[in-house]
């Protein structure tokens, strides 16, 4: 006999095997999933869900597919939240303080209550990211925030109104584009392809008999 | 630390060869040895998981039996619903928000090309989001595209089509760029070179990586770029038919709104098929490291208008899938983890391959490990091997694991088990469809104005594709079918007198071969509700 723990989904009880995802606890009490359900792997941010464990202050966030189910649990899902995404031309923008100014001044009202950070289902330091977005460290942003799956949880403990996701998704795209160092080897190769350097190579492989292509693909040397 | 015991003491036989395990170089199988494992032990080899399919243009050919249901499946809708007044009306419709139709929509945007996006979840709920170790490009001193097509064209047994394979290697430094020119971050050395690793079946270290987030970190970035440009996405919406016009050529889909059940008419000049894989089907009972949204519609849809299939019948088990703690069984564990140093090991202790040959390859060598030669670790979900992940940290010094495969480290971390430290346990899970839609190398399938690109076209990978092939050809692929569709729509004419009597004339077939089924097709979504 499996040993079975009491889940409130959505404050209804529901009597369901340990060791089931809160997702899979959904499925096994007969929830068919359109929202709130995605890669089903912890990449996606489909699956953002808060809980409290009966009797209990603190309340959690978390991705459903990737935490377990424990008794007493109170779960609600929230598989949207009203992200603020600005629109802007990445060619045109450059990585400088004032763009966040213009874009997401309200990173600028940060109280610094740290509740965002407290919020993260990937334990990211939310408000750290934040700071350095203020201060137009856009590479540190980056970093800090690499992680993030936009699941919006951060936001919705937000008292400033922040929509902490889309601030780091546009500095790692300045970082990306405009501050990480320009790569020399690949703008090399574009080149050369473009000037059909490889062009002769690569049909006289298209024309082999698939024997000799066995053959030198059998013989090929491996870089160590 | 594992919560079962014995497993811990296993893993202590794991760490005592550890250092002798670390400097072994484990030779490579020969390709008759290689010819004989897949034979004997690789899924795509075992006949009674396969059924001929009695109708449409791949009549006679064999594809995975649950794949044949929904092929021989029946309609969501009635073919006489009112298409002469549509709800959309654009130049190019894509269907699926994955890597491809992000990068198809792009383009087709850029071309000036009025262009939509209509997925049946959100816009970046894709196989594209989960893609881990990296992506393939030959932009290194010492690589050539050359050596690209020779590793990818071997690594899928000769058996890809030529011109697509060309065009993978000799537009993927081009794909990089234009990435990185978007935003995408990529591991790069002080200097701007790019920090890239081997994977299976490569001869040259051309894996290129954003941490083991990669395709999340390229997919985030379409979908940004996608919404700044004012790009339609219809989300929550899917493709249930292809329409056709009078002359047989595609002019649109009916659209399902996935919450409401209400259907909808989108008409196009050209549409673009880019909804992914078939891991949700779970061929042969296997898990699979797919996305929710993985059910192999666009066969569906492209396969009741006649268009072809090529390689329907190879899959792509990935060879290490999460076999242990449960809640992430068949998780995918990515590559990258053997590209940077971890072996396979047995029960015993005992490295029992190379790391990196080919995926079908390593996938078929852990089955007979576990099957044949009984030297498997048994869990409750079945068996598995060891994946000894702390040798990263051993050959690579202290912070490599953090650094490079942050996800895999959380993604364990959460059972309490520190994969810098203890080893973890690893099986083959459903991972990848090879073949699918047969296009030609401007995307087109047999069908006229009907486009194809990713997981869902054929033909790229030959029977096995090597890692980091795959979020190359979504880019290379999607791109370049969101310029050909875009470039086909500027000479196409509004389309006149939909039709969907290709839905009869299938069914038709299907009675003549006495078929008949209730399942309805497209699949959309699994069943996993408990019953």
């Amino acid at each position: 006999m499996e040993n079975m723990v009491n889940v409130y989904l959505f404050g209804k009880r529901y009597q369901v095997p340990s060791g089931l995802t809160i997702m899979t606890a959904m499925e096994y009490a007969g929830y068919e999933l359109v929202r709130g359900c995605g890669c089903r792997n912890g990449f996606c941010g489909a699956c953002a869900t808060i809980y409290r464990i009966k009797d209990k202050q603190e309340l959690h966030a978390c991705l459903a597919c990737q935490t377990e189910v424990q008794e007493g649990m109170y779960i609600a899902t929230l598989p949207f939240f009203p992200l603020v995404k600005k629109i802007y031309d990445i060619e045109t923008v450059r990585p400088t303080e004032q763009i966040m100014m213009q874009l997401y001044p309200e990173i600028y009202s940060c109280i610094g209550c740290n509740a965002c950070t407290k919020a993260c289902t990937q334990e990211l330091n939310v408000m750290q990211y934040i700071a350095y977005a203020q201060r137009g460290e856009y590479d540190k942003c980056a970093d800090e925030s690499f992680d993030c799956v936009m699941c919006g949880v951060c936001s919705s403990r937000c008292p400033a109104g922040i929509s902490h996701p889309q601030v780091a998704m546009l500095a790692r795209r300045l970082n990306g584009k405009y501050i990480a160092p320009e790569c020399g080897h690949l703008s090399d190769r574009v080149k050369e392809i473009d000037e059909g350097m490889y062009d002769e190579l690569i049909s006289q492989l298209m024309n082999k008999p698939v024997d000799e292509l066995k053959e030198l693909y059998n013989n090929r040397e491996i870089e160590k | 630390m594992y919560k079962i015991d014995r497993l811990n003491e296993l893993a202590e036989v794991v760490a005592a060869k550890r250092a002798e395990n670390s400097v072994l170089e484990p030779a490579r199988m020969t390709a008759k040895e290689k010819d004989d494992l897949l034979a004997a032990f690789h899924p795509d080899y075992k006949q009674n998981e396969f059924t001929v399919l009695s109708a449409g243009v791949n009549k006679g050919d064999k594809v995975p039996t649950q794949l044949a249901a929904l092929l021989q499946g029946k309609s969501r809708i009635s073919p006489d619903i009112d298409l002469s007044s549509p709800d959309y009306d654009t130049d190019v419709l894509i269907i699926g928000g994955g890597g491809a139709g992000a990068s198809a929509a792009i383009e087709a945007d850029n071309a000036g090309a009025k262009t939509m996006i209509v997925t049946k979840l959100r816009i970046g709920d894709a196989n594209t989001m989960m893609a881990e170790g990296g992506i393939q490009a030959a932009d290194k001193p010492g690589d050539s595209p050359a050596i690209h097509y020779l590793d990818a064209f071997g690594g899928g047994h000769f058996a890809a089509r030529p011109e697509l394979v060309k065009k993978l290697v000799t537009k993927a430094p081009e794909a990089i760029q234009w990435l990185n020119k978007l935003g995408v971050e990529f591991d790069k050395e002080a200097d701007g070179t790019m920090v890239t690793t081997h994977g299976g079946g490569t001869s040259r270290k051309r894996m290129h990586a954003a941490k083991d987030y990669s395709g999340a970190e390229i997919m985030r970035t379409l979908r940004d770029e996608v919404l700044n440009r004012g790009i339609p996405v219809i989300d929550f919406t899917a493709a249930v038919e292809i329409i056709l016009d009078d002359n047989g050529k595609a002019a649109g889909a009916v659209l399902m709104n996935m919450e409401t059940k209400e259907i909808l008419v989108a008409k196009a000049k050209t549409v673009i098929i880019a909804t992914g894989g078939a891991g949700r089907l779970h061929y042969q009972g296997f898990p699979t490291s797919n996305h929710y949204g993985a059910t192999a519609d666009g066969l569906i849809l492209g396969y009741r208008v006649g268009a072809k299939l090529l390689y329907a019948d190879t899959l792509q088990y990935h060879p290490t899938g999460a076999a242990y703690p449960e809640q992430i069984f068949g998780a995918l564990v990515t590559e990258k983890v053997r590209s940077l140093g971890a072996k396979l090991v047995n029960i015993n202790g005992d490295v029992f391959m190379h790391p990196l040959e080919t995926r079908d390859v390593t996938a078929a060598s852990i089955i007979r490990e576990c099957a044949e030669r009984g030297n498997g670790i048994e869990t409750n979900q079945g068996p598995a091997v060891w994946l000894d992940t702390p040798m990263i940290e051993y050959k690579n010094g202290e912070g490599t694991i953090e650094k490079r495969i942050p996800a895999m480290m959380r993604m364990f971390g959460k059972y309490g088990i520190d994969i810098r430290k203890e080893p973890i346990l690893v099986y083959p899970t459903l991972h990848y469809q090879n073949g699918g839609l047969e296009i030609f190398s401007d995307c087109s399938t047999g069908v006229e104005n009907l486009y194809a690109a990713g997981e869902v076209a054929g033909g790229i990978h030959g029977r096995n594709r090597l890692m980091g092939n795959s979020l190359l050809d979504v880019i290379v692929f999607g791109r370049n079918a969101g310029m050909c569709a875009a470039a086909k729509a500027k000479d196409t004419a509004a389309p006149k007198n939909l039709t969907l009597s290709h839905i009869n004339s299938f069914n038709m077939e299907l009675q003549e071969a006495g078929i008949s089924s209730d399942e309805l097709s497209p699949m959309l979504l699994p069943h996993y509700a408990r019953k």
